[in-house]
């Protein structure tokens, strides 16, 4: 059996501040009921620049420019202590939100992305320099809208206003006027959705020399829902996200499971390139705008900056096996069942230990887990502990537990088997996957074997059960050995061998019960 | 504490008395376990939700504190992971301040 093999990781992220005073949920709530409020009077002088986002330690990790163990070494806290500011990386970019909002227009099929004519350009000059986009698609920037007429549609609520700051630059309009799925706000979040996840496709196949026209299949597994009022969730992501990366023999499926939504998602491209249904499968996302400043009150009121300002996407090949990149061991998946329960040790048993005990693997032989990976510098001074954490002591407790180490180095195993979290709180995004691009390269060094991503999901959210969902999968280092058409022929010839001599036996014990 | 636990919580409170409702937590914090307590017992502190200015003066526990009354088997099959996990005596602490400066 031939395993799939994950070939190449791309990482991206997009620093948002004015998205998030203007879409993310919790500031949104807070004008609406309490628009005096001191935590929107005073958020405004805890909002980063640009460059402070660029040289926060994390968001270098999450591009690859940092490996997640270099954490170790930055001092606390890290938005204090900034390392080299660099905007490309192994695995990705940090971009602004100015030429962002470029990125958006040329994911636009429909003319709802307006610029100004003064900005228009400028943001095609910075684009330009990046070597990624056709000049076809560049030529979507030549257009530029009377400013007038702009700010003009936002007043009048058809719009939605792109800003720098005070400055409007441009806006998003709405797709019909009644149509609540089709609102300027709705149009707004699925466009930043796809233009991250293209900008994640395009850096994983410019990075990795990678043809996009060799990809069959595409799946997008964002929290967002593209359709109109008669379909709300009605796709497709993935081939809009597709078309622009330049995937032309592709089709696509948007795939949902809240933060589970990737892991989920990177067992199906494995199943689906093992089957030989298809040999090149994408998974990606975009980001969120809703989840932008998620925990904001909480970073204002302990007087420090708004850490929730990047946007996120990612994007993973998953191809036949070509002997060198690491397998996905399709034979060890764990799954949280409907009848699993929800207290978090029954989640732990179905996800992690079940299958690694189906395998006769022990929770210490996986080198290295990823499950959530939130920044904790986000979610500790909002009450939400340290994330990855917890996981990773969740994880050794239920080894000391299974009697395979001592409870006094539940702190060690963390560290042994952990990684600091290092990723925005965007939901879907810090779900195992960016460990992604890290672990291809730990695995290629030889500095580990074995790696399980565990994706998880809070499915209550949306209140249409109260379950729990989860889904694990192993990452391994390629054994170089592949199974050739001779190797399973012989293999089948030795199966109906032994079919054959446990027949013969069979009969053997029958006849002597039968006394013959 | 969320908008929605607390709109229910307001609405059990409402409809049984709140002399016949016992809050149990099961966070993982001591920090927001504190605060939930003193959000049921003396009103929303961050003023954003349905019990803000409400003081239910619910009686308060996080599960921790009830071990006792929990069936063993019970106990070691759905929390004992945790109880290994987070940090208990925090939490204990936390519960019994709040409820203490809420005058419960």
């Amino acid at each position: 059996m031939n395993f799939p093999v994950i070939k190449a990781a791309a990482n991206i992220l997009v620093q948002c501040p004015n998205m998030m005073m203007e879409h993310g949920t919790t500031l949104i709530q807070e004008k609406a009921k309490n628009p005096d409020s001191e935590y929107l009077k005073s958020i405004g002088q805890f909002v980063r620049s640009y460059e402070e986002s660029v040289a926060y330690a994390p968001n270098q990790v999450f591009i690859g420019n940092m490996k997640p163990s270099d954490l170790n070494n930055v001092a606390g806290p890290w938005y204090s202590h900034p390392v080299e500011p660099k905007t490309d990386g192994r695995f990705g970019e940090i971009m602004s939100e100015v030429d962002f909002y470029g990125l958006m227009k040329m994911c636009d099929r429909f003319e709802l992305v307006e610029l100004s004519s003064e900005i228009a350009p400028v943001i095609k000059k910075a684009l330009q320099s990046k070597e990624m986009f056709s000049e076809a698609q560049l030529a979507m920037l030549d257009k530029g809208a009377d400013i007038a007429e702009i700010q003009a549609l936002v007043d009048k609520h058809t719009a939605l206003g792109l800003y720098d700051g005070d400055k409007l630059l441009g806006c998003v309009r709405e797709a019909h006027e009644s149509d609540p799925n089709l609102s300027a706000h709705v149009v707004f979040e699925n466009l930043v959705t796809k233009a991250s996840g293209v900008l994640a496709m395009k850096h994983l196949f410019i990075k990795n020399k990678i043809d996009p026209a060799i990809v069959d299949y595409i799946i997008e597994t964002s929290e967002e829902a593209v359709g109109d009022m008669n379909q709300r969730g009605g796709g497709n992501m993935a081939k809009a996200c597709g078309e622009v990366a330049g995937c032309i023999n592709a089709t696509g499926i948007d795939l949902r499971g809240f933060c589970a939504g990737p892991a989920h998602a990177m067992v199906n491209a494995a199943a689906l390139v093992q089957s030989g249904i298809f040999k090149n499968v994408v998974v990606m996302a975009g980001g969120c705008t809703a989840k932008l400043g998620m925990n904001s009150r909480d970073h204002v009121n302990k007087q420090m900056p708004v850490l929730e300002d990047m946007v996120a996407g990612y994007a993973v090949l998953v191809s036949e096996n070509d002997g060198v990149s690491p397998v996905i061991r399709t034979d060890i998946i764990g799954r949280h069942k409907i009848s699993s329960g929800s207290a978090p040790q029954a989640v732990i048993q179905a996800i992690v230990v079940d299958p690694l005990i189906a395998s006769n693997l022990k929770i210490t032989d996986v080198d290295l887990y990823s499950p959530e990976l939130q920044n904790p510098e986000i979610t500790v001074p909002a009450g939400a502990g340290d994330v990855p954490l917890a996981n990773y002591k969740m994880i050794g407790a239920m080894a000391v537990k299974r009697g395979e180490i001592e409870k006094k180095d539940l702190m060690d195993f963390t560290k042994k088997h952990g990684v600091s979290g290092f990723a925005p709180t965007q939901g879907h995004i810090p779900s195992g996957v960016p460990i992604i691009g890290h672990a291809l390269l730990a695995l290629q060094a030889g500095a580990i074997e074995k790696l399980m991503v565990i994706g998880k999901g809070s499915l209550f959210l949306g209140r249409m059960t109260d379950l729990f969902d989860g889904i694990s999968f192993i990452i391994e280092k390629n054994s170089g050995k592949l199974e050739s058409d001779d190797d399973a022929a012989a293999s089948d010839e030795f199966k109906q061998e032994l079919r054959e001599l446990i027949a013969d036996a069979m009969q053997k014990v029958a006849d002597s019960l039968a006394g013959r | 504490m969320d908008m929605a636990n607390q709109a229910r919580i307001k609405e059990t409170a409402e409809k049984y008395g709140t002399e016949n409702v016992v809050v149990i937590l099961g966070g993982g914090e001591a920090e927001s376990a504190g605060l939930t307590a003193e959000t049921v017992i003396s009103g929303d502190p961050t003023y954003a939700g349905p019990l803000t200015n409400v003081a239910l003066g619910l009686d308060v526990f996080h599960l921790f504190e009830l071990k006792d009354l929990i069936d063993e088997s019970v106990y070691e099959e759905q929390v004992s992971m945790m109880e290994m996990v987070l940090d208990v005596d925090a939490i204990i602490s936390e519960m019994e301040n709040v409820r203490k400066d809420c005058g419960k």
